[in-house]
């Protein structure tokens, strides 16, 4: 009896160890939140859980900051999580788990071929390293109450960016707004306009390079627009360094007139801006180049070669790239979708007012307006250098710690030396 | 009790009496010192030593067998000036800013600092109604956080702050006080006395106290005045408290960065960027990471709390030694 007792514990102990190794496949999904994502991650992935039960994937919210700062460190450290929710595509790509063993490399290739370029970074190859769970493209929100109350029209859809500041000035002076623009203090954010003033970020090899005609055309503008109040101080002089600040509340309160963001804020003007008054988007505003082009960007979803379950991390990003589980995310979140398939057959956004609808769609028809150096710079690998570079020093000038052609100076020399830093 | 505690006793006895023949009775000395110089060499050693090894090394990468060495280069780049007092002439200009930032506030803070925590010890050491609220009152904002000290007075000067609410109330008119480089520097330097004059205030209330109540009643029947009082007695008797507080206050300042950066986040521009501020982003905010740079500037900082505290040092003994 004692015999039997001890066998029958002991091959107890054996097969809850077995079953507890099988139900070790642990996969930690940093991500961050700029709606409800994460929330939506969650609730999807549990289904994911439901069907393959031996994976288990714990999701970690974290602020947009940890993303930008922790990570990376972690990641060169060893460690950072199995995957996580990334805004610096081809920047980490040296941390990234190439998917293409592990996933349809046709099907990804055809409904996530414009992106796939973006996470490659520096190393190029036909690696697929992640998916890009949102597209976004920056652009101008209105206040249309505020027009309709200065008796101001609209300019149309071809204006140029001195156009839309008339606009915005007279409007803010016809109705005691407290601002007439302001743009995201990102260095995202700027290029954009600064493509449209003829900036062309790339030298003849392909390499980064900041300073040219055009991008100090838009420095000296954006620079005299801080200087004569038609931009609010507040976004880009109110903080130091590069840290990122929006001016979302701003137009929320109804201060602002225009203010030049980006199609992540749809959701938050849906619903923090509610019945108070009516806004629109209008795209990108055009430039003495002639273009009128915003940027192209996003976030994306990426497994990392450290994890220990690299079938589990594939399996999982996998799973959140199949058409029916990506449509029913994006028509959750409100993102423009990058999934060509998902794209093409349309997106009912789930919840969304008439305004947001038409803001998503005013949003989606502006791609097409995308210069080719936007979507080159989204997925350079030195960018974020490059965006940081831009905030710090425009920043000085617009506080006038420096001139526009000293800090146009400093941007060039800052940038030599991140790259001659950078690996 | 002690049945249970002399039979341990001698189990642990045993081993370091071995230990003690084998050893010898002053090496012993060392065996128990060994915890405690494990901790030091792990966490305060080491890191130190780490730290040099980055300022010597480059690259953006963090594990030490992908950093080149560069020797000097990182100090060459921060120390690469036409002239020290413009940041414009210097190569690495945040750097010199930063540091131009952090010796004028400093100075302002370390010396309302020290002003404000002695008339405030003079004033709560005397015989006042509610001296005991008062004493807790000028304390509390040391017991606050940094990051609460910066978001409540964020909160009450921001654009649509509390202080506009009231300036536009009685018709003054409200200002933007954070997007303004002197008075986002000035309101700054006051937080930060704000937040830390308790501290010093208690510090200097202890050294009040000290002095002997008999020196007094002498300068009282000698009909003194209270000014040649203050000057005569109070200030040479404190005076060895004074120095105590002036460097802690100096060594604090130059370390100043967690309120300050929830506060204005550096700006306007780089109005209010210290020299912390400047290592944290080069080394951990920024693309790409410049470790090495941030090392270099972190040792030419502790150089710099090492003179202070030298100099500590040298006041302390000095005091002891009368």
């Amino acid at each position: 009896m004692k015999k039997t007792v001890l066998m029958t514990t002991a091959m107890a102990a054996v097969l809850g160890v077995a079953a507890g190794a099988a139900a070790a496949q642990e996969v930690r999904f940093m991500c961050y939140s700029d709606g409800n994502e994460c929330e939506v991650y969650e609730d999807v992935l549990s289904r994911f859980e439901a069907a393959n039960p031996g994976i288990d994937v714990i999701v970690d919210v974290v602020p947009y900051q940890a993303i930008l700062e922790n990570l990376p460190v972690q990641l060169a450290a060893g460690t950072g999580p199995d995957i996580a929710k990334v805004t610096d595509l081809g920047g980490l790509n040296e941390y990234y788990l190439d998917l293409a063993p592990y996933v349809d490399r046709d099907y990804w290739e055809s409904n996530f071929g414009g992106t796939l370029g973006w996470y490659r970074g520096a190393a190029g190859g036909d690696g697929i390293y992640g998916m890009h769970s949102q597209l976004t493209i920056t652009g101008a929100f209105v206040n249309a109450t505020l027009f309709e109350q200065a008796g101001v029209e609209m300019p149309a859809n071809d204006a140029t960016w001195d156009e839309w500041a008339a606009a915005a000035r007279a409007v803010a002076e016809a109705t005691d707004a407290d601002f007439p623009m302001a743009i995201d203090r990102s260095g995202h954010r700027v290029a954009g306009p600064a493509i449209s003033y003829g900036a062309q970020l790339f030298d003849e090899d392909g390499n980064g390079r900041l300073v040219d005609d055009g991008f100090t055309a838009f420095a000296q503008q954006f620079v005299d627009w801080h200087n004569d109040g038609t931009i609010a101080r507040d976004v880009w002089a109110g903080q130091g360094g590069s840290t990122y600040r929006d001016a979302a509340q701003e137009f929320i309160n109804g201060d602002l007139v225009f203010y030049y963001s980006g199609s992540w804020q749809v959701g938050r003007m849906d619903e923090q801006v509610g019945d108070f008054f009516d806004w629109q988007v209008v795209g990108s505003p055009c430039g003495p180049a002639g273009a009128c082009s915003g940027m192209p960007g996003g976030a994306g979803i990426v497994g990392f070669s450290q994890t220990e379950h690299p079938e589990a991390v594939a399996a999982v990003i996998d799973y959140l790239a199949q058409a029916d589980v990506y449509a029913e995310v994006t028509a959750r979140t409100r993102n423009l979708p990058a999934h060509l398939g998902v794209a093409n057959a349309g997106v009912e956004f789930e919840g969304a007012s008439p305004a947001a609808a038409a803001a998503l769609s005013a949003f989606a028809s502006d791609l097409g307006d995308v210069s080719p150096i936007a979507f080159a710079y989204q997925g350079y690998a030195g960018n974020r250098a490059m965006y940081g570079i831009t905030v710090e020093r425009l920043s000085q000038a617009i506080v006038g710690e420096l001139t526009v052609a000293e800090a146009m100076e400093r941007a060039a020399a800052d940038l030599e030396a991140a790259m001659a830093e950078a690996n | 009790m002690l049945s249970i505690l002399t039979p341990l006793m001698r189990l642990i006895e045993i081993p370091m009496l071995a230990l003690q023949r084998l050893l010898g009775i002053n090496r012993l000395a060392w065996v128990f010192l060994l915890p405690n110089l494990i901790l030091f060499a792990l966490f305060a050693f080491l890191p130190v030593i780490l730290n040099m090894v980055y300022a010597l090394t480059g690259s953006d990468n963090v594990l030490l067998a992908d950093r080149p060495f560069v020797g000097a280069h990182n100090f060459g780049t921060l120390l690469d000036c036409s002239n020290y007092l413009d940041p414009n002439s210097c190569r690495e200009d945040k750097f010199w800013r930063a540091v131009w930032n952090t010796t004028w506030f400093v100075t302002l803070q370390v010396g309302f600092m020290v002003g404000f925590s002695l008339l405030t010890a003079i004033i709560l050491n005397r015989d006042i109604r509610a001296r005991g609220f008062f004493r807790s009152v000028f304390f509390f904002p040391v017991l606050l956080s940094p990051v609460v000290v910066a978001l409540i007075w964020k909160w009450i000067l921001q654009r649509e702050g509390v202080m506009n609410a009231f300036l536009d109330w009685t018709g003054i008119g409200g200002y933007n006080w954070l997007v303004d480089a002197q008075w986002a520097f000035a309101w700054s330097v006051f937080i930060s006395v704000w937040a830390h004059m308790g501290f010093y205030t208690l510090i200097l209330l202890a050294g009040l106290q000290a002095i002997p109540r008999d020196v007094y009643e002498a300068a009282i029947m000698d009909r003194a005045s209270p000014w040649r009082t203050f000057r005569r007695i109070t200030l040479p008797l404190l005076s060895p408290t004074m120095l105590v507080v002036l460097v802690l206050a100096l060594i604090k300042g130059v370390q100043t960065f967690d309120e300050i950066y929830a506060f204005t986040g550096g700006g306007p521009g780089t109005a209010t960027t210290f020299i912390i501020q400047y290592i944290y982003e080069e080394g951990f905010a920024g693309a790409p990471r410049l470790f090495g740079l941030a090392a270099a500037a972190s040792l030419l900082v502790a150089l710099v709390l090492v003179v202070l505290t030298l100099v500590q040092l040298w006041v302390n003994r000095r005091n002891v030694n009368g």
